[in-house]
């Protein structure tokens, strides 16, 4: 059970004498049960190389296969595609359109084909993943707050039950808190459910905190891929292409650089803050 | 694929007709369809062919942009010539069928409407391709000016359609969106009879709108912070001012106009 990308190539307006080349010669595979964080400045290529992930864009060359199946055969069910592998937009709360949250939610799970039951029972459960309870039921979408819709937009996907999930920077606009919430809920996901996650982000500190492999986008090309601790360890190429690694690195750098007896590889403030704490017990 | 479709089809690229003022070319545009219908015999359409491709050569525009144009008048185009072909009465009978004869006559002027259609439609695909839609309606609002004394809102007619023409390529971005993001939410759009079909168009059609008011009022608003009150004692960041270009070219399309006529009288 694997997403791989073989060879990849996109280019927006084929043909015109506008001619965008998104995606240059991408090749990645996507294992089971990964958190992976898609990183890159803007217009780097991470929202077309996610669009290709779920068939909602065809490449202009190359191929992908989910299972082993190339989903560009004729035989390929587009549909049940769409149905595992799950794609939250960019500012999702503008797709929202029913009369209520619930109805709304339900709309990806009755487009699977499923009864009544069964989808209730998913719009529910997927509500409840996001944090909202059933007060919020009957209430208009679009009345809700945008860090609200937000939610809505995120269980209308998870309603759909999907094994892999990928979210278009889902916290873009959002406050600290409802940033951790949604963050949060995605890495319980992944952790109970076993839910292959991509997550694209522009928060290094987001990144280094929840997921286990990076893949960095720079114009079109997939510069670094690996392990995220790995990635970061390259903190000036990162730089070079106008990203940055989480801040803490850049102290734990220069605490090394002055001789202190400490691991180059510290992403998050809480390993920091023990490896720091330990370095000094060691001197005491 | 819902981008695909174009709008005013400008094409990018540095020319002498680019860079004339949009009013020189309205009126040039004009002057050369006036011209089309003058031309009454093969020497008119041979200088109007001439003049055609002098100016597409000046416009640095490939020549199969031009001609894609045709394409889409191309039902038109037959039938315009059936109708001549076969509806002229003349002397010389060339063929003649069941109810049908095609007369020497009729082939000429089916040949020379053909003629004038083609070159007319390559003559304003020119301009459309060597002006910016907002050039357009800024040529159309100074050119019309002089419609305000008749009290015709020109200023607020070519606001509403330069605001217009700004959002159609925003509206198709989002529209393309919004139905990715209700494919990925398992939408079907291409299958279903047409009531299922219709209903398919929901999940598209309320959000757009939404977003479509959303940016109405967003831009009413930052309209009105800086002050915008309607056209009266505006001015502009980039007034349009002719030059010596401009004046060379009317001057050449109004000898091109004069040999025209001379020819037609003549011949
Ligand atoms: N629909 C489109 N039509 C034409 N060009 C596009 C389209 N969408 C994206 N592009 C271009 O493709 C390139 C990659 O865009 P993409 O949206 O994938 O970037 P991104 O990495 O998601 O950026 P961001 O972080 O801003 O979301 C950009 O140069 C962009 O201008
Ligand atoms: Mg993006």
């Amino acid at each position: 059970m694997a997403i791989e990308c073989k060879n990849i190539s996109y280019i927006y307006g084929n043909g015109s004498p506008q001619e965008i080349r998104a995606l240059n010669h991408v090749t990645l595979t996507i294992p089971d049960g990964q958190f992976i964080g898609l990183i890159g400045h803007t217009g780097s290529g991470k929202s077309t190389l996610i669009q290709h992930l779920n068939g909602l864009l065809k490449a202009t060359e190359g191929d992908i296969l989910y299972n082993g199946e190339s989903i560009y055969a004729e035989t390929f069910s587009m549909k049940s595609l769409r149905s595992k592998v799950g794609l939250v937009f960019q500012y999702p709360e503008h797709q929202l359109f029913e009369t209520d949250v619930f109805t709304d939610v339900c709309f990806g799970p009755k487009n699977l084909g499923l009864d009544d039951e069964p989808i209730r029972r998913r719009a529910r459960e997927a509500l409840d993943l996001v944090g909202l309870d059933a007060s919020y039921d009957d209430v208009s979408p679009f009345e809700l707050s945008g860090g609200q819709k937000r939610r809505v937009a995120i269980a209308g996907v998870l309603a759909m039950k999907p094994e892999v999930l990928i979210l278009d920077e889902p916290t873009a606009g959002l406050d600290p808190r409802g940033r951790d919430e949604i963050l949060d809920q995605v890495a319980k996901l992944h952790r109970e459910q076993g839910m292959t996650v991509v997550l694209v982000s522009h928060s290094m500190e987001d990144v280094a905190r929840y997921v286990d492999r990076i893949i960095v986008m720079n114009h079109g090309n997939a510069a670094l891929d690996g392990a995220s601790k790995e990635v970061f360890r390259h903190y000036r190429e990162l730089e070079e292409i106008g990203l940055a690694a989480p801040q803490v690195t850049y102290i734990i750098h220069a605490l090394k650089e002055q001789g202190f007896p400490i691991a180059d590889d510290i992403t998050t403030i809480k390993e920091a803050r023990e490896a720091i704490l330990r370095a000094m017990g060691d001197k005491t | 694929m819902i981008r695909d479709i174009t709008i005013g089809q400008y094409y990018q690229t540095d020319s002498l007709l680019h860079r004339l003022d949009p009013r020189t070319k309205l009126v040039g545009t004009l002057v050369f369809i006036v011209s089309l219908f003058i031309a009454g015999n093969w020497l008119c359409y041979a200088l109007a062919a001439v003049w055609l491709a002098g100016m597409i050569r000046l416009s640095r525009v490939p020549l199969s942009f031009i001609v894609r144009g045709l394409k889409a008048v191309m039902i038109l185009l037959l039938i315009s010539v059936g109708f001549n072909l076969f509806l002229t009465n003349g002397e010389t009978v060339l063929v003649r069928f069941w109810i049908f004869r095609i007369t020497l006559e009729g082939l000429r002027q089916a040949f020379f409407m053909a003629l004038r259609l083609i070159f007319l439609i390559m003559g304003s695909s020119l301009m459309t391709l060597t002006t910016t839609p907002n050039q357009l309606t800024d040529g159309l609002e100074t050119g019309l000016g002089f419609l305000k004394k008749i009290r015709v809102p020109i200023h607020e007619i070519a606001m509403m359609m330069s605001i217009a023409l700004r959002f159609i390529p925003i509206l198709i971005e989002e529209t393309d969106k919004i139905m990715k993001a209700q494919m990925a939410r398992g939408a079907d759009f291409e299958t279903g009879n047409l009531i299922e079909r219709a209903k398919a168009l929901v999940p598209i059609l309320v959000p757009l709108f939404i977003s479509a008011f959303r940016r109405a009022t967003d831009l009413a608003m930052a309209m009105e912070a800086r002050c915008y009150h309607g056209g009266e004692a505006r001015t502009r960041m980039k007034p349009l001012v002719y030059e010596t270009r401009d004046r060379m070219t009317y001057l050449a399309f109004a000898a091109y106009l004069a040999a025209m006529i001379a020819l037609n009288r003549i011949f």
